[in-house]
């Protein structure tokens, strides 16, 4: 019963986020929408990072193949042509449905992970970061410059705008039970106990590399799942999935604290929040009749601003890293 | 793929530049095991020194003693309000609040110089070429060279010959046993701090003679692939971390100088795959001879 509410708490929080975002006006829901989209990148970064306390800089690249995948099947054939003009002729025709689309990113996010996690995961460390941070340049670099295979610089425009604030909310909610399945597994507990302490893990007959290397899979599908939802959520480019969204979803991570579900999903919500609010009010909104109006680069200053404070005061985040519970110990 | 000697003295400048970052980024990772990834953000902050000294009609020497004093000031500013309070944290929490400063300095070049850049024109005539022989070398490229090398033979004396560099060369080595040994450890880490500051502002100066166009996101991208040359190289140790900094650097000018037109764009892919390729097989560094210390994150 008291593990079911390690489910229960952070699936409330996506829910009532969800809520919120039905009865606000359609201008603000959009907010809502990429808040509920940004959980489900946070909870798939946690799957890795909190589980196994590597870091890891790639996992934007997967969502970027979920956005590649969902959105060359989803547009249209009869606007390919125009959309993405260097495509090549395999790509040309094949074209996916809503739901079918989602699953065929996620699948991608997965076999792309498993295949880089390979090899990546004997590294660790300072090596496993830089390496993980090129498979992140190199699949920016690469979608963003050959145009057989999708639109090059341009955005994935005309792809059915499906997310709304159901399927936003659902695709959240998948990748919360899908963590939560996978901590309370005992793959998962094998791979938390190699977090804790690698060599008493290894003698305990756990194989780091195996375990890390599902938990990097497992992630890389959740992600590209995200990357689904992102790309039915509006015109997505190539180029806004690189350092700057790394950054603010690592940032979620460790404001929340990475070592929790609830803290992943408590951390997006959070930030997501103030860089919504932040980012309207750089075009300008009326608060309680008074007009506030920011400069732009004021809602990336404020989240580095606080992402420094939140490290400095309280390194293990606000959740300190510990699931929902009643009686809310020290 | 033919090689000029443009290219040729290009890549040499570009490596003595990412080999003088990756010094920076070495030092301070040996006595406080931090990697930072803001040290970009240093580099363009004095770059914007010089575009703003050339902008208000500054000589250029005035324009790098500023360039100089903006990025010590904010290298120590760094160190006293994110690296002190962090300094018993694990690597990778270390590693994430530099990512967040290197975010913050951003948004607030942003915020305060706007998207665009500035041009540093002061330093224009460095990119006059030379004729030297019939061949055209740009004046910078030379200029790099020589300054690279000896701030790296002045950097290998002070840590072979001085006390101040035993002392670091030791905490780098083993921390807590230097320290009992009586390195003074406040005093070691803020020369490495101090140190790793004088060669970013270098590198800027160097940067911007390449680059004048100064944008928020100016050293970046350098930083980044110096980063992964650093890594590659060996980050324990300043000669490998050295080393490596200035392969990544002659390899990428000489990748970026020889590729035909249609394919340079994709220097990064590139680059990066052979990044890995090398982690792969030699997971501590290129340039490290046995099993060097690695760090978890």
């Amino acid at each position: 019963m008291r593990k079911l509410l390690d489910l229960a708490a952070p699936a409330a929080l996506v829910l009532a986020t969800a809520l919120l975002g039905l009865v606000v006006s359609s201008a603000l829901q959009t907010y809502f929408l990429d808040t509920l989209v940004k959980v489900a990148i946070v909870v798939a970064l946690y799957v890795f990072i909190g589980n196994s306390g590597v870091l890891s800089f790639g996992h934007v690249s997967f969502v970027a193949l979920g956005v590649w995948t969902a959105g060359v099947l989803s547009v249209p054939a009869a606007e390919r042509a125009a959309i993405m003009p260097g495509l090549a002729g395999f790509l040309r025709t094949p074209s996916a449905g809503n739901v079918q689309s989602l699953f065929l990113a996620a699948l991608a996010g997965l076999a792309f992970a498993f295949a880089v996690g390979l090899p990546l995961m004997r590294l660790s460390g300072l090596a496993a970061g830089i390496a993980t941070f090129g498979v992140l340049e190199i699949m920016n670099n690469v979608l963003r410059y050959y145009d057989k295979i999708g639109p090059g610089l341009n955005a994935f425009s005309s792809v059915p705008e499906t997310t709304g604030i159901w399927q936003a909310a659902i695709g959240a909610l998948v990748c919360v039970a899908v963590a939560y399945a996978y901590q309370r597994s005992r793959f998962g507990r094998q791979l938390r106990a190699t977090r804790e302490d690698p060599a008493a893990a290894s003698a305990a007959g756990i194989s780091i590399y195996r375990q890390r290397l599902l938990a990097f899979a497992v992630s890389g599908a959740l992600a590209g799942l995200a990357g689904g939802l992102y790309v039915h959520l509006l015109p997505v480019e190539i180029d806004s999935l690189s350092l700057d969204l790394t950054f603010i979803t690592l940032a979620m991570l460790v404001v929340g604290g990475s070592g929790s579900l609830l803290g992943a999903v408590v951390g997006a919500l959070a930030i997501g929040g103030l860089d919504s609010f932040l980012s309207a009010a750089e075009n300008g909104v009326d608060l309680f009749g008074w007009n506030l109006d920011l400069p732009t680069g004021t809602a990336v200053l404020a989240v580095g601003a606080l992402m420094a404070i939140v490290l400095v005061v309280r390194p293990s985040g606000l959740t300190g890293g510990r699931e929902f519970s009643l009686a809310w110990r020290r | 793929m033919s090689v000029s000697w443009q290219t040729l003295a290009d890549a040499l400048s570009l490596g003595g530049i990412y080999a003088l970052m990756a010094v920076g980024i070495g030092l301070v990772f040996g006595v406080l095991r931090l990697v930072n990834f803001a040290y970009g953000q240093l580099i363009m902050a004095g770059a914007y020194a010089i575009a703003y000294a050339s902008v208000w009609g500054w000589p250029s020497w005035a324009g790098i003693v500023l360039c100089f004093a903006v990025v010590l000031a904010l290298t120590m500013l760094m160190d006293r309000a994110v690296f002190r309070p962090l300094r018993t944290q694990s690597p990778a929490v270390m590693l994430v609040a530099t990512f967040a400063v290197a975010f913050l300095m951003q948004s607030i070049a942003v915020l305060a110089f706007g998207q665009l850049g500035t041009i540093a024109s002061s330093m224009g005539p460095l990119n006059q070429p030379w004729d030297i022989g019939g061949v055209q070398i740009r004046k910078i490229a030379i200029v790099s060279i020589v300054v690279a090398a000896v701030c790296l033979a002045l950097l290998q004396l002070l840590l072979t010959r001085t006390a101040v560099g035993l002392h670091m060369r030791a905490a780098a080595m083993d921390f807590r046993t230097a320290r009992l040994l009586g390195v003074r450890a406040n005093r070691v880490i803020g020369g490495a701090v101090l140190i790793s500051g004088l060669l970013a502002a270098v590198s800027a100066v160097m940067l911007t003679a390449r680059n004048p166009q100064v944008t928020p996101i100016f050293a970046l991208d350098d930083t980044i692939v110096v980063l992964a040359g650093v890594v590659l190289g060996g980050l324990t140790r300043p000669i490998p971390a050295t080393l490596g900094g200035f392969t990544i650097g002659f390899a990428s000018g000489i990748l970026g100088g020889s590729l035909p037109t249609n394919q340079s764009q994709y220097l990064p892919t590139f680059l990066f795959a052979a990044v890995i390729l090398v982690l792969l097989v030699r997971p501590n560094g290129l340039f490290v001879r046995g099993g060097g210390a690695a760090e978890r994150l």
